[in-house]
């Protein structure tokens, strides 16, 4: 269904102009206003603001998980806007991967089965890959647990590797260290960017540590809903 | 994916196991409920059709003669006119010493051969037919006739009435030494067109009409009325354990729902996976639900029989037959059931937002803030039931009553239990006090359902309890008074009759003559009944509202008596009139009570009825006699007339077979009602326990102020008992309207007589007190964690990030 080319002149993710406000407009101040932003296939991108400027809302459009007002997000040749649930599921399942601050991993699964579900959802399991996920991850001992008995590094570990397994075009990542600790935040940090590489996945990365988002190509900072 | 999506929905199932169990089985025992209450209704009625084919007069019209038997030529000529006619020959004789009925009938043409079944297959129709022939008994008839030193060989047939001895009417005929004679001829259901009307073919043989539906299968049908009431409550106790456990099962998984939209799971497959998911867990829980209600209904099922028995002297099955009917209807309402629990689930799917908002936190079930519209609902849905009712009218609007006023009720306790504990948090001094109730005002919402389940059953228990015993005590009462002569006795005909009457007069203290025309009032057929004035009646008839001089107005003819079905149909009471003929309208001067009978009646005095009536028949008496000489009177009357054991009947067998309705509805309602409690307190124990899980920060901060866990654990166990007391104390008004709706709305509508409501506060007592058990065991469960639990289990709360 995206028989698209993706290069150097056609971007992986392209957004124009982007505008969304909470409630009804005119009431509230807009979240985004007029946002642009390009990122091609393999690159990866840091987005930075302070608390409160928008940084999750618009990774949520890009997720298609949320609609805008005005402006367009495309993503290789689809068209974000106008989509129907079940175009936006077909993305969510089969491009687009999250890992979220909250661990989100499916609490009656166990961390084997978390690993798995993704890629089974979107038909693409590749046993070698996943096997190598997980002795990166460090997952091998802890694949019989249920996400309550882990620690929230390991959960978010597991977050990463269940995002990463269907080896997605584009990674979103919305503060994925921000409730660990900073030594198991670097820890998880490197990691992902390394199978990230290793996956040949685009990062579209929240965060708000100057020093994580060094390590990325490019960094874009958020403020009164404009990027710069 | 679809695949892939619904291993992981069913996943929660596997790190829920109490929940599927709590969810599978309230269904099932909802279902099993009212299946049960299906398959004994069910299993009754087709019982009596049963008992009323065996004698294989009930549906059809029978021809008899004023001379007691029927010629054998009026038999050919109506067989030679076309007409479709099966001969009967009935007598008693002496079998071993004992007296018996002896019933003959046409193997060959007679309409229903039930007792020639299963059991007797090993008898060949030859040998049937042919001398010596065969006797079909009941196994109880012949064990009572003993060894019998008969020419003709007794089969057991355990379909043949008691006390009846069923052979070929040719036998009969050698048996009885009455050849070629008929008691009577059943005309049977098909006949050709175009025949001669039977009264040029036969003018000396008298068509009966097949006998209406006497009082007491009438009674039973109040008793069945009463049954499926049950039943449908019954249903809804569980449906509130459903609810509940389907309600938390969505709101569990909602994280789940959200990662797995956030996965790519499109909303519409995920609903439709819920469904089959639904619909998967009610057809399992149904089934089960099938067998429970199966083995309960077999269980209570011999009790009823033996109820039907005695009433008809019919041996019914206590077998229990499956009917497709009622495996529809079992798992047609388990479906609808789980459809109705989860339909607010699914709906609250679509609104789900993909995302949560900063802030925003998931829930158990209601909130507090939601108890406002839930009073606001109750009330509604009780004026709903009121408004329905008075519109709607009828039998059909007592139900809508009803519907309306428990729905109501239970949407309305969370919201009072939610007062009263505000209440009790102010009245408290200290600072665990103070924490203890307000805590358990924050716990109502999520234990609302169980104890809204535990209202219902409860409720229902005091209602159906309470009706069912006022009726029994006034229907005691009514027939102490109603049956006031100690024997009754019908004649073959009237010469018999008047012959009866006579030898009566000599042998005994009174006869008090039941004599009867079918009239009409209002437009409705009415029995009028005229009575001679004797002082039976002034001492006994149960009259409910009367003139002073009333049994003189009656004797005087200047008065009649109406029952208390056409007194409310009609709305007429002492001082209206009635018009009985066009020549003859008289004043209503007393209202008699008169359970049992689905048609008005009218008393008179005798000479006023022969007067007015044509054709009055003269078979029937009341006799006065002592007590302990009524049994020896009755047999001499059967042997002096040749009367079948059924024509004399001692009033006190009489009564003893009614009552005997009662007592068993007392047994099924006490083993269903108890069934009921137990399904809500299973309901009050399945929530607290998956209440738990969530329950343990909740405490463990308390625990970490310094209180023992003992101490906690008690403070759980009063926390359920003390919600517990509450709802028992809610129940007991709701129970006792309940007991109102059923007696003086529904039954009303459903039999045209009301009953006085009695109370019964011991009953509630035990009520009470076994409820309050039920919530002492069902919190020590859980809570004994609590003392078991190591205190890295309760710091963990402290210690979890999220
Ligand atoms: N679902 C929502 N409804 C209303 N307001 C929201 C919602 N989500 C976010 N907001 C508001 O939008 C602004 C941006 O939020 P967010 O994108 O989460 O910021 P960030 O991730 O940069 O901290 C905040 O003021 C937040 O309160
Ligand atoms: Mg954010």
């Amino acid at each position: 269904m995206m028989t698209d080319e993706i290069g150097a002149e056609n971007p992986l993710l392209r957004v124009e102009n982007v505008s969304k406000t909470y409630g009804s407009p005119g009431e509230n101040r807009p979240v985004l206003d007029g946002v642009s932003l390009d990122l091609r296939l393999g690159e990866t991108l840091a987005l930075t603001g302070e608390s409160g400027s928008g940084k999750s809302t618009l990774l949520h459009l890009v997720g298609a998980l949320d609609d805008f007002d005005a402006g367009e997000i495309r993503l290789g040749a689809t068209n974000l806007s106008g989509l129907t649930d079940r175009d936006r599921a077909a993305l969510r399942r089969t491009q687009v991967a999250m890992v979220f601050q909250q661990f989100n991993l499916i609490a009656s699964l166990t961390v084997a089965e978390n690993l798995r579900v993704h890629a089974r959802l979107a038909g693409r399991e590749d046993q070698s890959w996943l096997i190598r996920l997980t002795e990166r991850l460090g997952l091998t001992d802890l694949l019989a647990r249920y996400p309550e008995h882990l620690s929230g590094g390991q959960q978010q570990r597991v977050a990463i590797g269940r995002a990463l397994a269907m080896r997605p075009r584009l990674l979103l990542a919305d503060e994925p260290t921000g409730n660990l600790d900073e030594h198991s935040s670097a820890k998880v940090m490197d990691l992902m960017l390394e199978l990230v590489r290793d996956a040949g996945s685009a990062l579209f990365l929240v965060t708000h540590s100057n020093a994580i988002a060094d390590q990325l190509d490019r960094r874009l900072h958020l403020r009164n809903g404009h990027v710069a | 994916m679809t695949r892939i999506a619904a291993l992981v929905l069913l996943s929660h199932w596997r790190r829920q196991p109490v929940q599927l169990v709590t969810l599978i089985l309230g269904l099932a025992l909802a279902t099993g409920l009212w299946s049960a209450v299906q398959a004994i209704n069910g299993q009754a009625r087709a019982s009596y059709a049963e008992a009323a084919e065996q004698l294989g007069t009930r549906e059809l019209a029978t021809l008899v003669s004023t001379t007691g038997t029927i010629p054998l030529d009026r038999y050919v000529r109506l067989r030679r006119a076309g007409w479709q006619v099966s001969p009967v020959l009935e007598g008693r004789t002496k079998l071993g010493g004992r007296w018996v009925t002896v019933m003959g009938v046409d193997v060959l043409s007679h309409p229903t051969m039930t007792w020639l079944r299963p059991e007797t297959a090993n008898v060949t129709p030859d040998a049937i037919l042919t001398p010596p022939g065969r006797l079909f008994a009941h196994p109880a008839t012949i064990a009572e006739l003993g060894t019998v030193p008969s020419e003709v060989p007794i089969v057991q047939a355990p379909n043949v009435p008691a006390g009846i001895v069923m052979t070929d009417i040719g036998t009969a005929e050698r048996i009885l030494q009455r050849k070629n004679q008929i008691s009577r001829l059943i005309i049977l259901k098909s006949q050709p067109r175009d025949l001669p009307a039977l009264s040029d073919v036969v003018p000396d043989l008298t068509r009966i009409s097949p006998r209406p539906q006497d009082a007491i299968a009438r009674l039973t049908d109040s008793f069945h009325l009463n049954l499926t009431a049950f039943g449908l409550l019954a249903f809804a106790v569980g449906l509130f354990i459903v609810h509940g456990t389907i309600g938390l099962a969505f709101q569990q998984r909602r994280p789940m729902f959200r990662s797995l939209r956030a996965l790519g799971v499109p909303l519409a497959l995920l609903s439709r996976l819920l469904l089959a998911e639904l619909l998967g867990l009610a057809l399992i829980a149904g089934s089960v639900g099938l067998v429970l209600g199966y083995l309960v209904a077999a269980a209570l099922l011999p009790d009823v029989s033996a109820t039907l028995r005695g009433l008809y002297g019919a041996p019914v099955s206590g077998g229990l037959a499956l009917r497709p009917v009622w495996f529809v209807s079992g798992l047609g309402m388990a479906l609808f059931g789980a459809l109705v629990a989860g339909a607010q689930g699914l709906r609250n799917l679509f609104h789900l937002p993909l995302l949560v908002a900063p802030g925003q936190q998931d829930w158990l079930g209601m909130t507090l803030l939601r108890m406002p519209w839930m009073a606001a609902g109750g009330v509604m849905m009780i004026c709903a039931g009121g408004l329905g009712s008075w519109m709607i009218g009828g039998l059909l609007g007592g139900f809508v009553l009803l519907a309306g006023l428990m729905t109501g009720a239970a949407l309305l306790l969370p919201p009072t239990l939610t007062v009263l504990l505000a209440w009790a948090a102010r009245l408290g001094k200290g600072a665990i006090s103070q924490w203890f109730w307000a805590d358990l005002r924050s716990q109502l919402p999520g234990l609302s359902l169980a104890f809204m389940a535990l209202l219902l059953a409860l409720s229902t228990n005091i209602g159906v309890g309470t009706m069912v015993s006022s009726f029994r005590l006034t229907f005691v009462g009514w027939l102490d008074q109603r049956l006031a002569a100690e024997l009754y006795v019908t004649a073959r005909t009237d010469r018999q009759g008047r012959a009866v009457e006579e030898w009566l007069a000599a042998h005994s203290q009174a006869v008090l003559p039941i004599r009867y025309a079918e009239g009409s009032v209002l437009g409705q057929p009415t029995r009028i009944y005229g009575v001679v004035d004797h002082s039976t009646y002034r001492e006994f008839w149960p009259l409910i509202h009367a003139t002073p001089d009333v049994w003189q107005r009656l004797a005087d003819g200047t008065g009649a008596l109406i029952n208390e079905q056409l007194a409310r149909r009609a709305e007429l009471w002492p001082g209206d009139r009635i018009e009985l003929t066009p020549e003859l309208t008289t004043d209503v001067v007393g209202v008699y009570s008169d359970y049992g009978n689905p048609r008005g009646q009218v008393m008179i005095g005798l000479p006023t009825l022969l007067s007015n009536f044509d054709g009055v028949a003269h078979r029937q008496f009341g006799v006065r006699v002592p007590d302990q000489q009524a049994d020896a009177l009755a047999d001499r009357l059967r042997q002096q007339f040749d009367l079948p054991a059924s024509a004399v009947r001692n009033q006190a067998a009489i009564k003893a077979g009614s009552l005997a309705v009662f007592e068993k509805t007392f047994v099924v309602t006490a083993a269903l009602n108890v069934l009921t409690l137990g399904v809500a307190s299973f309901a009050i124990l399945t929530s607290l326990l998956t209440l738990w899980t969530l329950r343990l920060p909740q405490v463990a901060p308390i625990w970490a102020l310094g209180l023992t866990r003992r101490r906690l654990l008690w403070l759980e166990v009063l926390r359920s008992t003390a919600l517990a007391a509450m709802t028992v104390l809610l129940a007991i008004p709701l129970g006792l309207l309940l007991a109102w709706i059923l007696l003086a709305v529904i039954n009303v509508e459903a039999f045209g007589w009301r009953i006085p409501l009695h109370v019964f506060p011991l009953e509630w007592l035990k009520l009470g007190a076994l409820t309050v058990l039920a919530a002492v065991v069902a919190a020590i469960i859980p809570a004994r964690r609590l003392l078991a639990a190591p205190p890295s289990e309760l710091l963990k709360v402290f210690t979890n990030e999220n």
